[in-house]
């Protein structure tokens, strides 16, 4: 039984960092209906900020964590410019391929800057562990847990109640329509670049601490399954991607514990078929119509 | 029309390759020259060619290895030679690519007209050199290429440094008989031969001495989460836990392992070499299978290790050492043999009889090395010698 709740914390750990990048590819889909696949490398980049910004200058890991949201944010925001926007009203085929381009221009500059060699990132929160019986919980699990919750809290208040928010949601209901009442469309989706890249930056920062590394292909992996949680919870819905994100990670810490590691994978990404053989909307998904 | 352009491209294309092939090769014998200066010049030279990663990834061992093989000649022929004989070094850089290798091979017995070859260092490019080296009748030590399949098959072809799977078995002696482990649980990254390999003759030898092997987790290149495999190897509280990996995945693991409070005694293979950079707090108290220490107290290593300081202003590395023993192996039996005559030379390597750096040296019948492993102690944030083992 302790094992049991040992290998949920486990994925509750993995899960929230997961459902922090899934964020961002849900909001991007949700607004501009394309797949950004350059996320998972902005997450890498925020981990590269992050391990700099510790090491190189020492700084505090909030000023750390701060450094590495406002440098993704904008480069998420260039990248829309530069890469996405002049494709705006393409075939959504291009934007996604345009999209592989970019992760691979990322992983390899990153590559090129700092060699392929992991780098080992400090450890932030070297502090005992709690016991609760035979229970052992690392502060770093909770401190994870937390703070992802804080920044779904966040988004969530964002969107709700702010008019940025509101823009958002008018602009991923109807483009046109939000254009035509006064709001600015090109605005809207920088910001949600901006919101999502942040978000991504905070996991980039979890996930290089929880694993000890940073190297620049790191977002890859992370940045795939969190794609499957997206879809899993139903893309474009917020909470959907929150609620996708702990299910992979928990499957996928209770794969590893009871079945085998070479499984997990295989069975995170058969999730991904499934879903959209038979669910392709998600579990929180409306089933919309497509319009004609 | 068409057809005669392709053609003559095909046939520019052709000429460059030749041309930048020879371009790039163009090099002078190292060794020979500072050889010939010394002396005992008056019985002629015994021609080793070297092939070996001077550029590319794979720099580092390229440099370490033809830095020490250019040591071992040094001081033998400051010595007098070999059999009165100035031994010439003919050194080229394969660049880690076994085409490379394979032309630079050809021009080494076509041009250079070698007694003996020493390299390459890598298992690719030894793989794609070693039937070449025996349909040539050229004598060839791989200093540091683990791959099981380099010399079985060719009576030539022999290599300085021990295979993995031996490896592997000598940590499973280790655990069972130094450290009186009775439980074992085997980490292996299937991704990897080296992994595989290692895991495997860890078990076998293990179980051979008695030990139990509880469970082999496995996992993958991908992986970077190994809190939950960690968590049931806990739960089964195994006397030692063997890992078979390189540093950097070694690293992250025993970096989970503290974090979920599993307190095993950790174990390992070569691939530790390294932990030492970044994760020295996690792996402290583990011991790994290494082919040197710098720690040995064995006046030819330290010698090794002084002579080597002076020259290069650095450490010598396990890869320096195999590349230093694999000289010696090679002017030692031309010295046995008495002369550069093929048939005697290969003989006198299969009754190698040697103290080298990586220990002391005979040869089994499918040209692997038998000699002594050092098992690694990391203690007080150093690598020290626990001891040397063999079969």
């Amino acid at each position: 039984m302790t094992q049991f709740i040992q290998q949920m914390i486990n994925g509750l750990h993995v899960g929230s960092i997961y459902a922090l990048i899934a964020l961002g590819y849900t909001m991007v889909y949700g607004i501009v209906k394309l797949i950004n696949f350059a996320h998972g490398d902005i997450l890498m980049v925020g981990a590269y900020v992050g391990f700099f910004a510790l090491t190189a200058f020492n700084l505090p890991f909030g000023l750390a964590l701060l450094a590495a949201m406002v440098l993704s944010a904008l480069l998420g925001m260039a990248i829309d410019k530069v890469a996405y926007k002049p494709l705006r009203n393409a075939p959504r085929i291009s934007a996604l391929i345009t999209a592989l381009g970019v992760s691979m221009f990322l992983q390899n500059t990153f590559r090129l800057l700092f060699g392929a060699n992991p780098r080992k990132m400090p450890a932030v929160f070297n502090v005992q562990p709690i016991l609760l019986g035979d229970l052992r919980i690392p502060p770093l699990t909770i401190i994870t847990i937390l703070l992802s919750g804080a920044c779904m809290v966040g988004l969530e208040l964002i969107i709700r109640f702010t008019k940025t928010g509101k823009a958002m949601r008018g602009v991923s209901e109807d483009s046109k329509a939000a254009k035509l009442m006064g709001i600015n469309v090109d605005r809207t989706i920088s910001i949600t670049f901006a919101i999502g890249s942040a978000l991504g930056a905070v996991g980039g920062i979890l996930y290089s601490i929880s694993y000890y590394q940073v190297e620049p292909y790191m977002g890859m992996m992370p940045g795939l399954k969190a794609f499957v949680a997206a879809v899993l919870g139903g893309i474009g819905v917020i909470p959907g991607a929150m609620l996708g994100g702990f299910v992979i990670g928990g499957v996928e810490s209770f794969t590893k514990g009871y079945l085998s590691t070479t499984w997990a994978d295989a069975i995170v990404f058969s999730i991904l078929i499934l879903v959209l053989v038979f669910k392709p909307s998600g579990i929180l998904g409306k089933n919309t119509k497509e319009k004609v | 029309m068409k057809k005669t352009t392709t053609l003559v491209l095909a046939l520019v294309m052709a000429a460059s390759l030749v041309l930048t092939g020879c371009g790039k090769t163009e090099q002078p014998a190292e060794g020979g020259s500072a050889g010939s200066e010394t002396g005992g010049s008056q019985g002629g030279t015994i021609k080793i060619g070297v092939l070996t990663p001077k550029t590319g990834d794979l720099a580092q061992y390229g440099m370490a290895v033809e830095n020490a093989a250019k040591l071992a000649v040094k001081e033998a022929n400051d010595a007098g030679g070999i059999n009165g004989m100035t031994v010439e070094l003919v050194i080229y850089d394969n660049e880690g690519d076994a085409t490379k290798s394979v032309n630079l091979f050809n021009r080494l017995i076509e041009n250079d007209k070698i007694d003996a070859l020493l390299g390459p260092v890598i298992s690719g490019t030894s793989l794609a050199v070693a039937p070449l080296a025996d349909e040539a009748g050229i004598p060839m030590i791989t200093p540091t290429g683990t791959n099981e399949d380099i010399t079985p098959d060719y009576p030539y072809v022999f290599r300085a440094c021990y295979i993995d799977p031996y490896q592997g078995q000598i940590m499973g002696k280790f655990a069972s008989e130094n450290i009186s482990a009775k439980t074992a649980v085997v980490m292996v990254n299937v991704g990897s031969d080296y992994s595989v390999g290692l895991g495997k003759n860890f078990k076998v030898s293990f179980e051979e001495k008695g030990g139990s092997v509880l469970a082999e987790e496995n996992y993958t290149d991908s992986d970077t989460d190994f809190k939950a495999i960690l968590t049931n190897i806990k739960a089964k509280n195994p006397d030692v836990v063997y890992i078979g990996d390189y540093y950097n995945a070694v690293g992250n693991i025993l970096s989970q392992a503290k974090e979920i409070g599993l307190d095993a005694q950790f174990l390992g293979s070569d691939g530790w070499d390294g932990v030492q950079v970044d994760y020295i707090d996690v792996a402290e108290g583990g011991f790994f299978t290494n082919h040197y220490s710098t720690k040995d107290t064995d006046p030819v290593v330290q010698n090794f290790i002084k002579n080597y300081t002076d020259t290069y202003n650095e450490t010598p590395n396990a890869l320096a050492a195999l590349g230093y023993d694999g000289a010696l192996i090679l002017m030692d039996a031309f010295r046995n043999a008495g002369s550069t005559d093929k048939e005697a030379v290969l003989e006198a390597i299969r009754t190698t009889d040697l103290n080298g750096v990586t220990g002391h040296i005979t040869f089994d019948e499918l040209g692997n090395p038998i000699k002594d492993i050092s098992i690694i102690k990391i203690q007080d944030g150093d690598m020290v010698l626990e001891t040397k083992l063999s079969e």
